[in-house]
């Protein structure tokens, strides 16, 4: 299967890499990972783009790593269009320190434009 | 956590404070504690409580469904934030909690200094005869006598009736770019 994989630059993304590098290794995907421009997160774009590089590397999982300019929600949905992907993952959901799931605006624009199917990780 | 949310300059309030009683719209007396300690026992009404909660009500994944799952969660909030407790002739029927956006000790020990997050739970067989308007004020209440000043919540933007209850007592509508509705309340 097509796999795209979007990142930001939260430990929620870095789950969300290390449980798609998990299924990408067990299944054989073929697996490509984009980071979007998401301006306060905890790591830049280009800090998030070495660190998934590295954590790739690392599974033996051969993929470029590619970094999205603009509106996240709408250059993920952009580029999954464009590059016919089958799946695009994305982190599913933070959680609050009483226990409700929140899920960001980029989920929330994601999940109602993409046209392919798309996975959230919780 | 930085400080992102938004908070009213005026602060709202006095609220009144448990222990109290009420008698709801269906005639029934209903008690208010704030247990200062949820001890074992305490923390197993409030279990069952849960238990018979309709999940069709859950909100944002809480609560879970099932004793055990229940359990871990409560134990998860109870002892680090302030719960009020509702009871009919000493049945738990409604649970109202703030829990802290911080772990460090000190600073909720403080209060002040950090921001609370809120929810409220009421048995389907108690809801709509104001039980959750006496629960909220009487948790805010509560809250403004151990120096709370910042509480916040998310509601499913969808649900009308409980956007209307919080606006009620006092909270206003924030940030507003995700599914869930945030809301804030300033307190005395």
């Amino acid at each position: 299967m097509k796999v795209l994989l979007g990142l930001a630059g939260s430990d929620e993304s870095i789950k969300t890499l290390r449980r798609t590098i998990e299924r990408t290794a067990a299944v054989g995907d073929d697996l490509t990972v984009v980071v979007v421009d998401k301006p306060e997160t905890k790591r830049s774009q280009e800090e998030m783009r070495e660190q998934a590089e590295s954590l790739l590397s690392e599974a033996g999982i051969e993929t470029d790593v590619e970094t999205l300019e603009g509106d996240p929600g709408s250059a993920l949905v952009n580029f999954t269009e464009q590059g016919e992907f089958d799946q695009l993952v994305i982190g599913g959901g933070t959680v609050s320190p009483m226990g409700k799931i929140r899920l960001g605006p980029i989920a929330e624009f994601v999940l109602l434009n993409a046209p392919t199917t798309v996975k959230l990780v919780r | 956590m930085v400080a992102t949310r938004k908070y009213a300059d005026e602060p709202s309030g006095p609220f009144p404070r448990p222990p109290d009683s009420f008698e709801d719209g269906d005639g029934r007396t209903i008690e208010l504690v704030a247990p200062t300690e949820v001890d074992e026992a305490v923390l197993e009404d409030v279990v069952a409580m849960y238990d018979a909660f309709d999940p069709v009500d859950r909100a944002q994944g809480i609560p879970p469904t099932g004793e055990q799952r229940i359990r871990n969660w409560l134990e998860s909030i109870v002892d680090i934030g302030i719960n009020v407790i509702a009871s009919h002739e000493g049945d738990i029927i409604g649970h109202a909690t703030l829990v802290p956006d911080s772990d460090d000790p000190a600073a909720i020990e403080a209060a002040s200094d950090i921001e609370w997050e809120l929810a409220i739970f009421v048995l389907q067989d108690y809801q709509r005869a104001g039980i959750g308007t006496q629960l909220l004020e009487h948790l805010l209440g509560h809250a403004a006598e151990v120096g709370i000043e910042r509480v916040w919540l998310t509601v499913e933007r969808w649900n009308g009736a409980a956007i209307a209850l919080y606006e009620r007592v006092g909270f206003e509508q924030t940030g507003g770019e995700s599914f869930e509705q945030e809301m804030t309340i300033r307190l005395e």
